[in-house]
């Protein structure tokens, strides 16, 4: 969490304790803190502030977008398991997506049925960091009359976010992702998009998600978002730029090491690099060891046995797959941290593959 | 670590001596798998299950030690179930711990530790490990607590595993690794201890074969057969040749005056041979694949004691070598009941191991 948004959730545990949608004035100061919060979480998305939800994640956000429509869905094979797993529960195809990691605007209008009623296409992948052709795709769906909705959950803060350029009708955002704390989330519903709620009760949230609402952690998205409002698009160069030194650092001292979708477009926090020959399990334990997060697949999957599957739609194989690791900067990071991190790279490899003969 | 006492234990004395410890956990079995093994009201299952995991995180947390589940189903089903079930249907009666040992914790797993910068492993097996600077070689010995030796299953340790092994416990009584592990402040102090084929419930390998032949799409139809006297006669049929070890009298299903055993299985006919006690006694057997742990292969016969299954009493015998050198035969002084095709022969000299191989 970052210090900001600390500073401003903190008062709402102790002062601004009130019900939202309580009558009394202790309700109403929540209810104005709240109000606040959805008005910065609209403008980081350039919506309007009546189109947000504040939701308890990521997950439930995609949940929410994609059950809340129904039918049949359009997604695309390199998406996270919250929303392939939402749409499993619905008919649904998913378009494949080649090398470069991108999805194809035309194979998912050559996706299109009669009872299509979403397109659903994540803005930015979390593994790759490869940003989708969302404004062509938002086209398509309006022109075909079908909802769109976008997982915006790696988007947001790292990319220039602008639903109705992409006509959006749902976008999704996660405040863990973006400084605030684990359990918040946002959900954008364009105005006259239906959906159908999945918690059922209460009127709150425009009668979209019941429940009375985590006040400090929507003050915490709210106070996250007005930071990347303020501050996001000057990070991004500074980001780029050790993103670039770290894998130039590595594709230089390392042998036999690779981008996985390279050329493609990407947010600049992200790197996907193949190390051939070096089980990928192996070198992030060492690199930890070591004092260096870094993860193989998605968080949400570890523990699992196979390969990450956004890796193997993008047509590596399963070993090239498994010796693949996710490397991502952020805020706190700086040049002499990520020489570091080339030099634990360089020497960790080097050892893994000193034990195995099997790499020639 | 396991999530059982002695793996804890084993993490708790290194840490309590000052040594640089890691904590993993090998995932084997996913036993999600094979659902209709788990009775009504829950898992038995005491391998690789989610508790298991979280009592060894627990142990880990408390000992302030970095911990890691590191995967390896894939090679635990090619190395250790696929061939269990394999040598149950080719008519011998196999042991995967040993299997186990040799190919995934000895194998695998000193490999990931040593990726990971690990100089050694240790682990809660009983057994003792020494080096003799005369001979230059690593001995093993039986451990102190006799009922918990557990040397029979790592007859397969050469000399370049053990000396990066390390076997704390081998020096201790089981009662006094629960005292220790109460006063280390293990919460697992009390836990049973585990069964044992650790990914078959309730110990029933047979039901565990026929549902993964399930899983598999394998008929179980093809290794049912007949059950016949050592001269022929045809006295019923079986259900399947898996159901069935040397020296077995259970669930045989024939009314005789006399008690009735399974004297050997024929894979190729899907026979199964019963016949009496008596037929059962073997003086002499071959070995094959033997490893030489605290001597160097003979080159003439040597005297020892041979245990022929887990629960046998080590009987003493003559080893005489072969023309190749990884056969032996063996004569025992007194005829033995029950000499297993599939089963491990472990060569002792009193306390000391002097290596083994597989029955024939």
């Amino acid at each position: 969490m970052s210090p900001e948004v600390l500073e401003a959730m903190l008062p709402i545990m102790t002062e601004v304790f009130g019900n939202p949608s309580s009558i009394h004035h202790y309700g109403q100061a929540a209810r104005a803190k709240l109000d606040d919060a959805r008005r910065h979480v609209a403008a980081m998305l350039h919506c309007s502030d009546s189109e947000i939800v504040f939701t308890s994640g990521g997950t439930e956000s995609d949940n929410l977008a994609i059950l809340g429509i129904g039918g049949h869905v359009i997604t695309t094979t390199i998406e996270h398991p919250a929303v392939l797993a939402s749409a499993g529960q619905l008919s649904v195809t998913e378009v494949p997506v080649d090398r470069t990691g991108i999805v194809d605007p035309d194979a998912i209008r050559a996706a299109i049925r009669p009872d299509t009623k979403l397109i659903s296409v994540m803005h930015v992948n979390n593994e790759l960091g490869t940003i989708q052709p969302c404004e062509e795709i938002g086209r398509i769906a309006r022109e075909a009359g079908v909802a769109f909705h976008s997982d915006g959950i790696q988007a947001a803060g790292k990319v220039p976010v602008d639903v109705r350029a992409m006509h959006a009708d749902i976008y999704a955002i996660s405040g863990h992702k973006i400084y605030a704390p684990k359990g918040t989330g946002a959900l954008f519903i364009r105005k006259g998009v239906h959906l159908r709620p999945q918690m059922h009760g209460g009127t709150h949230e425009s009668r979209l998600r019941a429940g009375t609402q985590n006040v400090a952690g929507a003050v915490a998205l709210g106070a996250a978002a007005q930071w990347i409002n303020q501050h996001a698009a000057a990070e991004w160069p500074v980001l780029a730029q050790l993103r670039d030194r770290l894998e130039q650092g590595i594709l230089t001292r390392v042998a036999d090491t690779h981008v996985n979708a390279q050329g493609s477009p990407r947010t600049p926090n992200v790197t996907n690099i193949r190390f051939d020959g070096i089980d990928s399990e192996a070198l992030l334990i060492a690199l930890d060891l070591r004092g260096f997060a870094v993860s193989a697949g998605s968080a949400c999957s570890s523990g699992k046995q196979d390969p990450s599957p956004v890796l193997i739609a993008i047509g590596l194989t399963r070993e090239q797959a498994k010796s693949s690791i996710r490397f991502s900067l952020g805020r706190s990071n700086d040049s002499a941290q990520v020489d570091a991190l080339i030099d634990a790279v360089a020497e960790s490899v080097a050892h893994l593959r000193k034990l195995a003969p099997a790499y020639a | 670590m396991s999530g059982g006492v002695d793996s804890s234990v084993v993490a708790g004395m290194l840490r309590a001596r000052g040594e640089n410890v890691v904590g993993l956990t090998m995932q084997l079995w996913n036993q999600r798998r094979l659902p209709e093994l788990v009775p009504e009201g829950g898992s038995t299952g005491r391998c690789c299950s989610l508790d298991d995991v979280y009592d060894a995180r627990h142990v880990a947390q408390i000992l302030d030690i970095p911990y890691y589940v590191v995967n390896f189903e894939d090679r635990f089903e090619a190395q250790v179930v696929k061939p269990f079930v394999d040598e149950y249907l080719a008519g011998r009666t196999p042991i995967p711990c040993t299997l186990c040992n040799n190919f995934i914790k000895f194998d695998q797993f000193l490999d990931m530790a040593a990726g990971v910068g690990a100089d050694r492993i240790a682990t809660g097996h009983y057994a003792q490990i020494t080096w003799n600077a005369d001979t230059g070689r690593w001995e093993m010995r039986r451990s102190a607590d006799r009922t918990k030796d557990q040397t029979y299953f790592l007859f397969g340790l050469r000399q370049e595993q053990l000396a990066r092994t390390m076997f704390p416990l081998g020096a201790m009584e089981k009662t006094a690794v629960r005292e220790l592990a109460r006063e280390l402040g293990i919460p697992t102090a009390a836990k049973p201890d585990s069964q044992e084929i650790c990914f078959v419930p309730n110990g029933d390998y047979a039901a565990f074969i026929d549902a993964y032949f399930k899983e598999q799409g394998i008929a179980t139809s093809e290794t049912q057969g007949e059950l016949v006297t050592a001269d022929g006669r045809v006295v019923g049929g079986h259900s399947g040749v898996h159901h069935f070890t040397v020296g077995q009298r259970r669930g045989l299903g024939v009314a005789a005056g006399e008690p009735l055993y399974v004297i050997s299985t024929e894979p190729a006919s899907k026979r199964v041979v019963i016949g009496r006690n008596e037929a059962l006694l073997r003086a002499t057997m071959t070995v094959t694949d033997v490893n030489w742990i605290s001597v160097a292969s003979p080159a003439e016969p040597i005297r020892a004691e041979v245990k022929i299954r887990n629960k046998h009493q080590a009987a003493p015998a003559t080893i005489t070598p072969t023309a190749d050198p990884s056969r032996v035969e063996i004569f025992f002084d007194e005829p033995q009941r029950a000499v297993t095709p599939g089963q491990g022969a472990v060569f002792y000299s009193g306390e000391l191991v002097l290596g083994g191989g597989w029955i024939v």
